[in-house]
């Protein structure tokens, strides 16, 4: 019993550490990939020796130091528990959403066969639609407790535009699911290893390339970043539902924000790019259409699984960083116009238009 | 469940529950609704209801409290003192409440008709409570239930517009 | 896991949907008492629940899903009305909102 209870808690520290570094990284890449769009040098003041080391001094210890020794301010009329509450009630559901995502098959050590996913629920994905409902506390809270009214403002209109575009998102989830025909994370990734005609591996976007699209732009929106991103409105609302904030509070704020680029970034590689799936990678090794077959050890093709998962959501944490320094802002009335009126309108229609040919298929 | 666990969560959900209604400012009454909401779904999960859990979370503390949260904050509700009843209301209440308690514990612990073994039987199929298990039987048995729901959420929120608009007088 | 038996889950249920009943009566702000209906709601879903694993019938639980519906069009339309009625008088105050028409 206490085997499993280590095991459980080394997938869960694992887990947890990757996504807190996922975080981190993520907010040097945004620094100096913005940098290197707009054709300027970006952060480089914070090096120990002239040793900058690529950004991890910038990441690792100058900006969490300074966020860490900043004063707390709360400011007056403010209620100070919700003040102190609303960072952490941001913070909780987008880290735990994490639980879910597989990061790989199987692990097989002696006679133990470890799920390489930190929760295994049958209800995985309403799990997730859950935790992105609460996440709408964070802003809701932190837009009341500033008593301000300009981070009301954007207290409000963010979480009006979370929870519009919560629905275009999780019409999208209906399609795939049934496609996949399992509410369970590990069981889509798993049900993409087929091969379409014995050449094409079997990804969702193959069969929910619609999906895949609204998937991508509820989720953008759901995290409120660029071109979404007018609760926050940098160049209007200062900082918007968080510009009360400093110090450790700010920095959960803003390390919300990336976590949650790294869950939709594992959300779309799990629904629609195959999860940890390597292409012609089966548990033994590879086994080529073309005959040719290369035999590996159970260890090798967990860690190419877990390797194939990291680089495919390292690839949209950068698509969505992109994205952010091409797309000028929507207007709030543009913001909840796409998301009422185009993107759930085609959310029902792909998801009747999915059910449809499931049931030409089955019957 | 575990008795020692159910007696945490038992305390947690009554603590959460007085709050709701002794709290001066609304929003944390709301918040306090949300905390019970959530401890609730995880009552649910021990009690084989997957599915149920996770629509409480996703409806009940994900959306219409979102939505009571929203009212509060447009009205701006500030704390008010608990605008209590009179003494007499208030003791008759507390009586009215506790009769309820008494009779409910003593209708449950003591001379219920027999229902067979009272100690919830731990063999349940796997699937108890499982998405499949709850959608089979709305998809057949209360089909027309199901699909009159579905009207009733289109009137309520054609009726909400309606009620909310406001008049361009 | 020991299971515990299904008395105490309706005894909490009972508890609950007292102390939502004594908030209706008691608190006169209306969304507080909207609040307090909505915990008895979900005292009520405690019971169902409680008693589907007991009996091992699933209908419980498809009443419970029926009860969250409606309990969310009850608090849309619900919450609507307040504010319309705020709209009018200023107030949420149970006891001043007492006239039907002014």
């Amino acid at each position: 019993m206490w085997i499993e209870v280590g095991i459980a808690v080394i997938k869960t520290l694992t887990v947890l550490l990757l996504v807190l570094s996922l975080a981190g990284i993520l907010g040097w890449v945004e620094r100096k990939g913005s940098a290197l769009i707009q054709d300027r040098i970006g952060a480089n003041r914070a090096s120990i020796f002239g040793f900058a080391g690529a950004g991890l001094v910038n990441t690792m210890a100058a900006d969490p130091l300074k966020f860490l020794t900043k004063e707390d301010i709360i400011p007056k009329g403010a209620d100070r528990l919700l003040h102190t509450l609303a960072p952490c009630v941001n913070m909780f559901p987008v880290i735990v959403a994490f639980a879910v995502i597989p990061f790989g098959d199987v692990l097989v050590i002696g006679e133990r066969v470890i799920n390489l996913q930190v929760a295994p629920l049958n209800i995985g994905i309403l799990y997730v639609l859950a935790m992105m409902s609460l996440g709408v506390y964070g802003v809701v809270l932190g837009g009341w407790a500033s008593n301000n009214r300009w981070s009301l403002l954007g207290g409000i209109r963010g979480s009006a535009q979370m929870i519009s575009y919560e629905l275009g998102m999780g019409l999208a989830v209906v399609a795939v699911v049934m496609t996949f025909g399992s509410l369970d994370l590990q069981a889509m990734a798993r049900a993409q290893g087929h091969l379409i005609g014995g050449w094409i591996p079997g990804w969702g976007v193959l069969y929910q390339p619609l999906a895949f699209l609204i998937f991508l732009c509820a989720g953008i929106a759901e995290s409120k970043r660029v071109p979404f991103d007018l609760p926050e409105g940098e160049s209007e609302l200062i900082s918007g539902y968080f510009t009360e904030y400093s110090g450790l509070k700010y920095l959960m704020f803003f390390m919300t924000d990336f976590i949650e680029i790294g869950v939709v970034a594992g959300l779309v590689t799990t629904f629609f790019f195959g999860g940890w799936q390597v292409p012609y990678l089966m548990s033994d090794g590879f086994h080529f259409p073309w005959g040719a077959q290369l035999l590996l050890p159970q260890i090798v093709v967990a860690l190419l699984q877990i390797g194939s998962f990291l680089i495919k959501v390292l690839f949209f944490c950068w698509v969505q960083v992109l994205i952010r320094w091409s797309l000028p802002r929507l207007r709030y009335d543009q913001l909840m116009r796409f998301g009422w009126k185009a993107l759930l309108p085609i959310s029902l229609a792909n998801a009747l238009l999915t059910a449809i040919v499931v049931l030409a298929f089955q019957g | 469940m575990h008795p020692a666990l159910f007696g945490t969560m038992a305390a947690l959900l009554v603590a959460s529950a007085l709050s709701v209604i002794l709290q001066r400012s609304p929003i944390r009454s709301a918040l306090s609704l949300v905390v019970t909401l959530f401890l609730l779904a995880v009552v649910f999960l021990f009690l084989d209801a997957q599915l149920l859990a996770a629509l409480q979370v996703i409806v009940y503390a994900g959306a219409v409290m979102v939505l009571f949260l929203f009212v509060i904050m447009l009205l701006n509700l500030q704390e008010d003192r608990p605008a209590m009843a009179k003494v007499a209301v208030r003791g008759a209440a507390a009586f009215i409440a506790s009769l309820f308690v008494l009779a409910a514990v003593r209708f449950i612990v003591g001379g219920a008709p027999s229902t067979g073994t009272t100690a919830m039987s731990t063999a349940v199929s796997a699937d108890f409570g499982s998405t499949e298990a709850v959608a089979t039987l709305l998809f057949t048995r209360f089909l027309l239930a199901f699909e009159v729901t579905g009207v009733l959420l289109l009137v309520a929120i054609v009726g909400a517009v309606v009620l909310a608009k406001r008049r361009l007088v | 896991m020991s299971p515990v038996s299904v008395e105490p889950y309706l005894i909490l249920s009972a508890i609950l949907f007292a102390i939502g009943a004594v908030g209706v009566v008691l608190r006169r702000n209306i969304i507080v008492m909207f609040m307090s209906i909505e915990l008895m709601l979900n005292a009520v879903n405690l019971t169902f629940v409680a008693l589907a694993r007991h009996l091992q019938a699933a209908e419980g639980q498809v009443a419970v899903f029926f009860v969250m519906t409606v309990a969310a069009a009850e608090a849309a339309v619900g919450l609507a009305i307040i504010i319309a009625a705020f709209r009018n008088r200023e107030t949420v105050n149970a006891d001043e909102l007492n006239w039907l028409r002014w």
